[in-house]
């Protein structure tokens, strides 16, 4: 009697399994978590987000794409458990907040079957995504030392603004080092400008006060160098070819460089897009006949007046 | 004998009274003295220029902040305050440009706007302070969590940015100078005379230093305890919307960045000034001397490359330490005894 209790209700069970399989491979849904924007470059992620889920909902209609900003790694984990049980998703698309403290809550979307999608910040723990979508940090400062070197020469001076103490900062600014080492162009002085135009503004200031003899300032991030600009244009030492390199992709950066700036002749790109990359490869994952578990490292394309437009946002709050 | 001994303890109190105002005087010579050993570029006129120009922003929010403080309160929401009132004067320029043009009527009504809002969102934490009985802390805590997230809201999480023709008219409030000074010092020199004066000068400013010590003898002295207190608040948002005024035309923009830590920055000018965090005793001159302390030490540790860029937080930290245990009490006891 009791095994046939159980039995009726595992069989219950399967029978509600299988409808709920068969509802979900009518409509394809698809999680997207990141945390709220609160600044210039995650806004701009925000806006691609919500632009690549209404080509792609367009495109496939039995796709269907949710969209979760949270304010905390916390309030994220919870969104992640809800993507799984209110909507069942069948795959999940995630900017973690924070590494370490994700870790865990993803692994357990991942068990729930969902194929994982991670973007930019990576877990803590390897094996668990299927796909990798992420900038190159290095390569950004690398890129930018390049072409430093290209429009300098031995002997020549340059300062650098570095942005908040982080990790990001650090492979940034070592990849830049190392390939400036060797050149014969002396790096004056690093101080940290916290990705913030004030900032910026205020260390470039000192630099030039400091300095009588700058060539070239890399300034690793668009909001820095509109201060460090700024600070030159009150010191009227933007002439006699200096130059600043910023990065990140900024559209008033790149709508300046279309038009021939020569102070801020061009950018090196880590693009907040990169989410819509990732919802891209993700849908392919279901649609496309050729594979796509892998791990995607997005190019640090240097900006030019020449590919510029096709960098160009000019909608997009960044 | 009596005699005597009445002119030696006015003589310790006058030498007792030397040592607390000049800490903040001494411990800024000490650091431009520093500043100098490091780098000669440090007294540079373009430096002294920058600074004292730096120091226009914490200055003039300190200046209030002082009021506040003497009075007893404390405002936590003037970082977030000065970063909505930049960005809804932005909004407001730039919409008004197509009615009004990139003139001086843009920029004045910019203005205009700025102040009442200032004034306003002062009003709101006095009015909650006192009328709503809640304690400062918890409600400039409250506002500075409202109006950080107002302008990320207006911004759509980017930046505000002024139109460049307006920039053009809006930009000598901050690059100009008048007699060699950059606008910006003339402000915080016209803001510290009539804080000064207020303070020192004026019944408000004794009743602010009375229900600072204490405030139901204040009341009991039949001082408008509540009406006085949220004046406080309305001067603190009045100084701030004059910070925004010459901060906009800076950068020309605004973003949740804006302002971050100001808050923090203020209140250290005012304690390291000599000001009372507990109220009771205000110093707008040393509220001023305290801002130019502040911003010394981020341009010194700018000027060389001796200490950790990690470090600057220590080496900030230490200053303000020692700045404000140059001036407190014992240290200026012992010394008085001993003479």
């Amino acid at each position: 009697m009791k095994n046939l209790k159980t039995l009726s209700a595992l069989a219950l069970t399967t029978a509600l399994a299988l409808t709920a399989g068969a509802v979900s491979a009518e409509t394809l849904k698809i999680g997207v978590s990141y945390p709220t924007p609160t600044h210039a470059w995650a806004a701009g992620m925000n806006w691609h987000a919500e632009q690549a889920e209404k080509r792609l909902e367009a495109l496939y209609p039995d796709i269907d794409l949710i969209l979760i900003n949270s304010p905390d790694p916390n309030a994220q984990a919870s969104a992640l458990e809800d993507l799984v049980s209110v909507h069942q998703i069948d795959a999940l698309v995630v900017l973690p907040f924070e590494s370490e403290p994700l870790t865990d809550p993803v692994l357990n979307v991942k068990k729930s079957g969902a194929l994982i999608t991670v973007v930019d910040r990576g877990l803590s723990q390897p094996g668990i995504e299927d796909i990798y979508v992420a900038g190159n940090n290095p390569e950004l400062g690398r890129v930018s030392a390049v072409y430093m070197k290209g429009r300098l020469e031995s002997g020549d001076n340059i300062v650098v603004l570095r942005g908040i103490p982080t990790i990001i900062d650090n492979e940034r600014f070592d990849a830049f080092m190392a390939e400036i080492e060797g050149s014969g162009i002396n790096v004056l002085d690093h101080k940290h400008a916290n990705w913030n135009r004030d900032d910026g503004f205020e260390v470039m200031q000192d630099f030039l006060s400091r300095f009588p003899d700058i060539d070239a300032v890399w300034a690793q991030d668009d909001d820095i160098a509109i201060g460090v600009v700024a600070a030159l244009k009150q010191a009227g030492r933007d002439g006699d070819g200096m130059f600043v390199v910023g990065g990140a992709g900024m559209k008033e950066t790149i709508k300046s460089i279309m038009d021939g700036d020569t102070l801020i002749p061009v950018d090196v790109l880590y693009p907040p897009s990169m989410i819509a990359t990732a919802m891209d490869v993700t849908v392919a994952a279901f649609k496309s006949n050729g594979p796509v578990a892998g791990r995607y490292i997005l190019g640090a394309t240097l900006i030019t007046p020449e590919n510029a437009a096709s960098f160009y946002f000019p909608d997009s709050p960044f | 004998m009596s005699d005597v001994a009445a002119s030696n303890t006015t003589k310790d109190k006058r030498m007792r009274f030397d040592i607390k105002t000049a800490g903040p005087a001494i411990a800024l010579i000490l650091l431009c003295i520093i500043g100098f050993l490091l780098n000669p570029a440090f007294l540079s006129e373009g430096n002294l220029t920058n600074l004292l120009t730096r120091s226009a922003f914490i200055g003039i929010i300190a200046v209030g902040a002082t009021f506040v403080i003497t009075a007893g309160g404390i405002d936590l929401s003037v970082g977030s305050m000065a970063a909505a009132i930049a960005g809804v004067m932005i909004i407001i320029m730039n919409s008004a440009m197509e009615t009004l043009g990139p003139g001086m009527a843009t920029v004045l009504l910019g203005g205009g706007c700025s102040i009442l809002l200032g004034l306003g969102a002062g009003w709101i934490n006095g009015v909650l302070t006192t009328k709503g009985k809640i304690e400062a802390f918890i409600v400039t805590l409250g506002t500075m969590g409202i109006y950080r997230s107002l302008v990320t809201y207006f911004a759509d999480g980017g930046t505000l940015s002024l139109d460049f023709a307006i920039r053009g008219t809006y930009r000598p409030v901050y690059y100009g100078s008048i007699l060699g000074l950059p606008a910006p010092v003339w402000v915080f020199i016209a803001v510290s005379i009539c804080g000064w004066f207020l303070m020192n000068r004026t019944a408000f400013g004794r009743y602010c230093t009375a229900i600072g010590s204490n405030e139901s003898v204040a009341k009991y002295s039949a001082i408008k305890v509540d009406r006085i207190k949220t004046m406080t608040y309305v001067i603190q948002g009045l100084c701030v919307s004059l910070a925004t005024i010459i901060y906009v035309p800076r950068l020309g923009s605004a973003s949740a960045s804006t302002g971050v830590m100001w808050e923090l920055e203020a209140i250290a000018a005012v304690i390291i000034g000599g000001t009372v965090l507990k109220g009771g005793y205000g110093r707008i001159g040393g509220t001023i001397l305290g801002a130019l302390i502040l911003t010394t030490i981020g341009n010194i540790l700018n000027f060389t490359d001796l200490i950790s860029n990690y470090l600057n937080g220590t080496m900030q930290g230490l200053i303000i330490i020692i700045a404000v245990w140059l001036q407190r009490g014992d240290w200026g006891k012992a010394k008085a005894t001993k003479s």
